[in-house]
């Protein structure tokens, strides 16, 4: 078995979005940083299912920090495509494609539904068609079987059962399982595993990001209640209680 | 022609209303068991200047599949258009992006709640052969116990101030009064207090309720992405720098160990 699992570096946004003064980005000089709740999900998938987990990334130098992340919980190699900027879906999509060519074929890709931060819900599906593997997407339970993977999607108080011949592209979200946390060990074992880094060429955007933008109206002014009696009362104005 | 894809979601009225500020519509769907690559194919294969979906699971996944087999941009949950000038929501609406969508045909999906319905009118249901890409085999029923989270007319909710698994105990109480469905912060659900699925937040449910009540959560936009679709927000939190502030209605400043059980008392009390 040879699962690849692509994630993306993300800043840990905490309460309030500032932007960068060029509005291209979010301010990170106070933020941390991590991969996509959906990813972490994924990885940790990849490491249960077993075999080798390959685990690849588009981003900055310092994206590196995040794929060691997660060969500290036990993925055993690192890809990083490295960029300078952000580079919209299809190109990035593009640029995985490339990377995975270049690679002995795997069985499993997964990818999380859609990333923190961009969220345009497509990078996996693109990687998919260009490798004409079947997809299927927004997952929380996968089981692998013999040349085939079984697959469930919530759909709103019920679960859609789906099946697809390996190798497969699939796309997971958060409640797959619950990701563990890298051991001292682990991370120290992470320090000394390969990590390929390739810097891909970057081609015209064609959903090209020009600005970014804090929506208004996200500094209301709270009524304060008191106490209990206010609660009840205003619970019985909005009719709820 | 502006080809919009419909399905039962209330989602699809409201891109049915965005899309016709755009062109002639033709709404379209489809019949059988959901095979997105298949529909996919189908929705490509028409002659649109846009195609245009909800921003649901299904509407996302089809338009990136169009994007795919088209070779063509997509843009997804988008708020606004003008010519080749979208605003797309990021950050599960904490944020917002202004790009350039080139290409053609144009392909969206239109942000769920930011347009107002609209009449569907006509729908034509296109023909998808099967091409043997993966489908929905069967659907499983979830026995739910209790009010879901997603369609929950009050949802109270508990983060990190809760303290431990044992302390929902109180959130529960207040929730079975209201008959509210219960939920809870990223925190929550990392540490194992409750299950994913109670989870309010970007990767979580997004709720709708009326009013939502927010216990020792401190407000991240992750959590705040999931909660906005609530019409009031009730937060209860020591913290009155708290971030959870700036997007609640109403601010109780105190401790959810003694603010929560009071409450639940004061409609005991009024009840009688």
């Amino acid at each position: 078995m040879r699962t690849l699992v692509c994630v993306k570096r993300v800043p840990m946004t905490g309460g309030k979005m500032v932007l960068t003064a060029d509005g291209q980005a979010l301010e990170t000089k106070h933020l941390g940083f991590t991969i996509s709740p959906h990813e972490e999900c994924a990885v940790e998938e990849a490491v249960r299912i077993g075999g080798e987990v390959v685990v690849l990334t588009l981003g900055p130098a310092e994206a590196e920090e995040q794929l060691r992340d997660c060969m500290a919980i036990g993925a055993d190699r690192g890809i990083l495509l490295k960029t300078s900027e952000e580079w919209d879906a299809q190109s990035t999509a593009g640029a995985i494609v490339d990377a995975i060519r270049g690679e002995e074929a795997f069985d499993l890709i997964l990818f999380g539904n859609e990333s923190a931060d961009a969220a345009g819900f497509q990078v996996g599906i693109r990687v998919a068609h260009a490798l004409g593997l079947p997809v299927v997407t927004g997952l929380k339970k996968i089981e692998v079987g013999e040349g085939r993977v079984r697959c469930e999607r919530d759909v709103g108080g019920a679960r859609d059962v789906y099946e697809a011949p390996l190798p497969a592209v699939l796309t997971v979200l958060e409640g797959l399982n619950l990701p563990r946390y890298p051991s001292v060990p682990g991370r120290l074992r992470a320090k000394s595993k390969p990590l390929a880094v390739v810097e891909p060429a970057r081609p015209e955007q064609k959903l090209e990001k020009l600005r970014l933008v804090v929506p208004e109206g996200q500094g209301k002014q709270a009524e304060v209640l008191e106490d209990a009696a206010q609660v009840v009362a205003v619970m019985q104005s909005l009719g709820v209680a | 022609m502006i080809l919009v894809y419909v399905d039962s979601d209330e989602l699809s009225a409201q891109a049915v209303g965005f899309a016709r500020t755009l062109g002639d519509l033709h709404a379209v769907t489809f019949a059988g068991p959901y095979q997105p690559t298949a529909w996919a194919k189908a929705l490509a294969a028409q002659d649109a200047d846009a195609i245009v979906a909800a921003g649901s699971d299904r509407g996302n996944e089809l338009l990136a599949h169009v994007g795919a087999i088209l070779d063509q941009p997509f843009a997804a949950n988008v708020i606004a258009i003008d010519g080749d000038m979208v605003t797309r929501v990021r950050w599960g609406g904490s944020l917002l992006e202004e790009a350039r969508l080139h290409g053609a045909p144009k392909l969206l999906t239109v942000a769920p709640h930011t347009q107002p319905a609209a009449e569907i009118g006509d729908v034509e249901t296109l023909d998808a052969p099967d091409d043997g890409s993966p489908k929905v085999l069967e659907r499983v029923e979830e026995s739910s116990g209790g009010v879901s989270l997603r369609d929950a007319k009050v949802v109270v909710s508990g983060g990190r101030g809760v303290g431990s698994a044992e302390g929902f105990a109180i959130i529960e109480e207040l929730a079975g009064l209201l008959g509210a469905a219960v939920g809870c912060s990223r925190v929550v659900t990392s540490a194992g207090w409750r299950p994913h699925a109670d989870q309010v937040g970007q990767t979580g449910t997004k709720i709708s309720a009326d009013l939502y009540v927010a216990c020792g959560i401190s407000g991240a936009t992750q959590h705040i992405a999931g909660a906005k679709g609530a019409k009031k927000i009730l937060a209860i939190n020591t913290d009155p720098e708290a971030p959870i502030f700036a997007s609640a209605d109403y601010a109780v400043i105190g401790d959810l160990h003694e603010v929560v059980p009071a409450i639940s008392a004061e409609l005991k009390r009024v009840r009688g």
